[in-house]
């Protein structure tokens, strides 16, 4: 071997060592992120908490930043109120579509609607939103009149749970059919032996097979309706309030933060930060939740 | 032969009978309310399209791509440039990251290693992360802490994390895909890993780690929570350190302000077609890929 070739060689060793060190720098990238952002939410959120104190701040009932009261309990009620809502309306239409795509749908259809649900979960939710006002707020409020509701205006949690119910749909579709596939079709093939109906086949052996896969998709849908913003922000009302009326408006934690966090200063801008805070670790706990179901699901 | 024949013509003759305890007007209902959905998803979708095409194709007059924005006139061109702008910035920065990340836990990284399964759950963390919490993040960092005030970079920084775990996972699957036979033909060659990374891996690759950066694009495009308080609402063509709005906060702001909804129908035209056409452009990428 001469000597080039060897440099050569070398040259390569290096070049190899170093690529991999680059590599492996860009792969903390991620850790890096997460870390972040849980060190700037904290560090901003919590001394505001501390200000205020922590019960009063999550279960004071009144939001008067002008009087200097912070409690978000109407706008984690109101989070959850909504959430609840886009899930009673979202999951049972998602689940029966993604039973269609799984067990029903001709293979030539499928490759059109496929597509589809893809392009449902790629809108934005600026749009969504948008057509929300446009179509949604005013037609709940002309049914709500046609049943003798006195309600002045559509922006209701009933406008918002039907629109964020749409908006989940993809996920649930997705994760389901993905999870109602991932059963093997030797349990269907065992139902219909045994001469069951395919609906029984599907309902009662595919279905319960494929629960824990439903269900954490059903928890990823949680994660995105509770995190919406801006879709929410055009629907909902925003009213800062404590109510069970579904025909009547109410503002969610990611509301809260969009809507003031323009103006404010001072400790009510950190309390804003705040319940940008709360809202993150209700997205750790459900995320959570979703990899321990996913993890069930794996073994 | 004989056997076998004999043994199949009782099946033949009793074909399955459906049961009788589960009724035929359950499977029936069962049956309805399946098709009923997806109806339901699918009218859905296509009337959303179908509205916001009807109310908005005639708004989208000439006067609306002027080069400048006033109030007069809504021109949506800053903020179309601002997307660009703002798209191929966050795409800079996150897919050479998302890229190298997959490489790393795919060709580099051995199995059972830990540190890969930090980075897992990191990713699956970011991915799960809504995108208001990644602009409180951006404002309190990018815009507040390192003093970039609302601007382009910070916007797109902002997006870059957010679009990380998307472009990671879409490039490790395609990764993934690439059969092991490629790399210890290339290994059995004399091939470095580098190499074999650069020059056979990540060729055959390709079209699946495009389709991710594709949809990258769509989802920075519809972006808006993570963008008011980071890039922030100006209308005009910005710099680097200068503050604008795309097409998504445009919108926002049109429709918030309840003035312009003609206008406002025009833009989620415009962004509902760019949506549409990333999809598309993402599926058909992708489909090249299968068809190898």
């Amino acid at each position: 071997m001469n000597e080039s070739a060897i440099r050569r060689k070398g040259g390569a060793n290096l070049r190899e060592t170093v690529m991999h060190g680059v590599f492996f720098l860009c792969a903390l990238a991620s850790i890096l992120a997460v870390a972040l952002i849980c060190i700037f939410l904290f560090a901003n959120g919590i001394p505001a908490i501390k200000e205020i104190g922590l019960l009063d701040f999550l279960t004071g009932t009144t939001w008067k930043p002008g009087n200097d009261i912070y409690g978000i309990l109407p706008m984690i009620v109101g989070s959850i109120y909504i959430t609840a809502g886009a899930i009673i309306i979202g999951v049972p239409i998602g689940l029966l579509t993604a039973i269609f795509m799984a067990f029903y749908c001709p293979k030539r259809i499928y490759g059109i609607l496929k597509p589809c649900t893809e392009l449902l979960a790629g809108i934005p939710s600026i749009v969504y939103g948008f057509f929300g006002m446009v179509v949604i707020v005013p037609t709940v409020l002309e049914v709500a009149k046609l049943f003798g509701s006195k309600i002045s205006s559509g922006s209701t949690i009933l406008s918002a749970s039907i629109l964020l119910g749409i908006m989940i749909l993809p996920t649930i579709i997705g994760v389901s059919e993905a999870a109602l596939r991932a059963v093997p079709s030797s349990y269907y093939e065992g139902a219909v032996a045994m001469g069951a109906r395919h609906e029984r086949a599907v309902f009662s052996v595919m279905l319960p097979a494929a629960k824990s896969g439903v269900l954490a998709g059903i928890v990823l849908g949680v994660g995105r309706a509770i995190g919406e913003t801006m879709a929410v922000i055009m629907v909902a009302g925003n009213q800062p309030r404590l109510t069970g009326d579904f025909l009547k408006g109410i503002r969610t934690m990611t509301a809260n933060i969009v809507m003031e966090m323009g103006y404010a200063s001072g400790l009510h801008r950190e309390a804003l930060i705040a319940t940008g805070v709360v809202l993150f670790v209700f997205i750790l706990l459900i995320n959570l939740a979703f990899s321990v179901l996913k993890r069930r699901k794996d073994t | 032969m004989t056997t076998v024949k004999t043994a199949a013509k009782p099946a033949v003759k009793s074909k399955p009978q459906p049961e009788r305890v589960y009724g035929r007007g359950r499977a029936a209902v069962q049956k309805g309310l399946v098709y009923g959905a997806a109806v339901i998803t699918f009218a859905m979708l296509l009337f959303l399209i179908a509205y916001i095409l009807w109310r908005g194709i005639p708004n989208l007059k000439p006067s609306l791509f002027a080069w400048t924005y006033n109030s007069d006139n809504v021109s949506m061109v800053p903020a179309m440039i601002t997307t660009v702008e703002i798209t191929l910035l966050a795409l800079l920065i996150a897919v050479p990251f998302g890229l190298f990340t997959a490489i790393y836990l795919n060709e580099y990284a051995k199995r059972g290693n830990k540190l890969v399964n930090v980075i897992r759950i990191t990713t699956e963390t970011l991915s799960g992360i809504p995108s208001i919490v990644y602009g409180l993040f951006g404002m309190l960092f990018f815009v507040t802490y390192l003093h970039w005030g609302y601007s382009l970079l910070a916007g797109a920084m902002t997006l870059a994390i957010m679009i990380l775990p998307l472009i990671m996972r879409t490039a490790e699957e395609a990764l993934m895909a690439v059969p092991d036979s490629f790399r210890e033909g290339s290994f059995g060659l004399g091939a470095g890993r580098l190499r074999t990374v650069f020059r056979i891996v990540l060729p055959s690759a390709m079209p699946g780690i495009l389709s991710g950066v594709i949809l990258g694009i769509g989802r920075i495009v519809g972006e808006t929570a993570a963008l008011i308080f980071t890039a922030g609402t100006m209308a005009q063509i910005p710099g680097l350190l200068q503050s604008g709005r795309t097409l998504a906060i445009h919108m926002y702001v049109l429709s918030g302000e309840g003035l312009h909804m003609n206008e406002a129908y025009a833009t989620a035209v415009v962004l509902l077609v760019v949506v549409l056409l990333m999809n598309s452009l993402s599926a058909l990428v992708a489909k090249k890929l299968t068809k190898k």
